[in-house]
């Protein structure tokens, strides 16, 4: 539990029990997006899919999609980042997405200790 | 194969992203991101490595019919040194590219083209071309620096004195030196704020590049890409060949009539713009009321109805809420007018605004 683990397309999940987590994304795709303006989220009670986009994030430069790494339930949505969105360019792993609860499914992730890596082969 | 500019080096050294455009590698930031490259420009000042643009020399004694035969605009009267744009047209009132024409002296004429058509204008004027007049293409052997901000001025008299700057905005001193540098220096640029475009020898581009940003760095100057570029032109409303205009887009949609001379006694395209002498579409700003970010190549609806498409659209980072710029129906075309955009198949709210967002010294919000 508490241990981030990451996507492929740079989104983290870290758990909170069995059945509850929180997303967000790495510090390398808030870097990769460069100043972020705009996050449209998803609302409370809301299903979200492995797999699928819940959520998009607006660059200054472009839209990019956020991928669910869970299925589940929306519990928690994380108003502050519409007023602040720039708080995911200074704090990634405390910019939390969204709180997803009721968790059926959960993607293959990797490990803190393999994304590192992975992320550095992609440079 | 994208083909690197001359401060390729530095740009690495800097920090750039660097990106492929036009054909170059070029940075669209630097580590201090968009945001803060846009805000250097508005407050103090930034530089830019702009050498992917073409540059074509035109003389001969005919240079002058030629250029009026060529460009919408008329190039008759000039002083030595003046710079105007144009649009250059195709049979069908088309733009083929817009451009800056420099009179260097008589016969003498200096253009500056946009880095993705030179191939194509360099051909267009060579195959148009009549008497005695030569075009010559000279982009490989020039740099070119955009020194951007409302403290561009006071930073280049640290190197220059003040009779090799250009007194006037849209002229340019064609013998300045800078140190023992021969250069061009023109009061031109894309950014809406007061400034320099600064023209040199390749070889000579990445010495004065480093000395610049050394010696501004008191006044705030940081290395500026793309994607501040961008942000900076469309506050300012300046219009992007490929966006706002293409072969299929007249001058006159894209609100560049002023740039049309119909005194003159025939220009390539002039029969063609005289029958759409009314456009149905007109270019417009759009300031976005709802949330999110409405970008190029979005239906915009009015009432329901389809009224026309975005042609580019960002976050206004100085202006603090996102802007973009569409092409519409002439009647829609109302500042003030509720519109709305679709943006990734969501309905995002807009009025029609007028142009440009921001004036130079616009204090802001």
């Amino acid at each position: 539990m508490n241990e981030y683990k990451y996507r492929e397309s740079h989104e983290w999940v870290k758990f909170e029990d069995e059945t509850t987590a929180l997303i967000g994304i790495s510090s390398y795709a808030q870097e990769s997006l460069g100043d972020i303006v705009f996050v449209n989220l998803p609302s409370v009670g809301d299903a979200v899919t492995a797999g699928e986009t819940f959520a998009d994030v607006e660059s200054v430069k472009a839209v990019s999609d956020i991928y669910s790494p869970v299925s589940g339930v929306v519990a928690e949505v994380n108003e502050a980042l519409c007023d602040r969105p720039e708080t995911i360019n200074e704090d990634p792993l405390g910019a939390w997405f969204i709180k997803v609860e009721k968790i059926t499914e959960t993607e293959e992730l990797m490990e803190e200790e393999a994304y590192g890596p992975f992320v550095a082969g992609l440079e | 194969m994208e083909q690197k500019t001359p401060l390729y080096e530095s740009h690495i050294r800097h920090g750039g992203k660097i990106v492929p455009f036009a054909g170059y590698l070029l940075p669209v930031q630097y580590k201090t991101g968009v945001i803060a490259e846009h805000m250097a420009v508005r407050t103090a000042c930034g530089l830019f490595d702009v050498s992917h643009m073409g540059e074509i020399l035109c003389s001969g004694p005919d240079a002058v019919p030629n250029l009026n035969r060529l460009l919408t605009n008329d190039f008759t009267q000039m002083y030595d040194g003046q710079a105007r744009y144009s649009p250059m047209c195709n049979e069908a009132g088309g733009v083929v590219d817009d451009l800056i024409v420099y009179k260097v002296r008589d016969e003498h004429y200096f253009i500056v083209v946009n880095a993705a058509n030179k191939d194509k204008d360099f051909a267009w004027m060579q195959a148009h071309q009549c008497g005695n007049v030569t075009f010559e293409d000279i982009s490989p052997a020039v740099a070119q620096l955009a020194l951007q901000g409302p403290k561009a001025p006071e930073i280049l008299k640290k190197l220059v004195s003040e009779e090799n700057l250009p007194p006037k905005y849209y002229s340019a001193r064609f013998d300045a030196r800078i140190g023992e540098l021969p250069c061009v220096i023109s009061r031109t640029g894309y950014t809406g704020e007061n400034g320099y475009e600064i023209y040199l020898a390749a070889d000579k581009a990445e010495r004065l590049w480093e000395r610049l940003l050394e010696i501004g760095k008191e006044e705030g100057l940081i290395p500026c890409g793309l994607g501040a570029r961008d942000t900076l032109r469309l506050e300012a409303a300046m219009p992007l060949y490929g966006h706002e205009m293409d072969d299929t887009i007249t001058p006159l949609e894209a609100g560049l009539g002023t740039f049309v001379k119909w005194e003159k006694e025939s220009f390539i395209g002039k029969e063609a713009l005289k029958r759409h002498r009314q456009p149905s579409k007109k270019r417009v700003g759009l300031k976005v009321t709802g949330r999110g970010i409405i970008r190029e190549h979005c239906t915009v609806y009015c009432d329901g109805r389809e009224i026309g498409r975005t042609t580019s659209g960002t976050q206004g980072p100085y202006l603090g809420y996102p802007i973009a710029m569409a092409l519409v129906e002439t009647d829609s075309a109302v500042p003030g007018t509720a519109v709305e955009a679709d943006v990734r198949g969501r309905r995002v709210a807009a009025e029609i605004a007028a142009l440009p967002f921001y004036k130079k010294g616009q204090p802001r919000g």
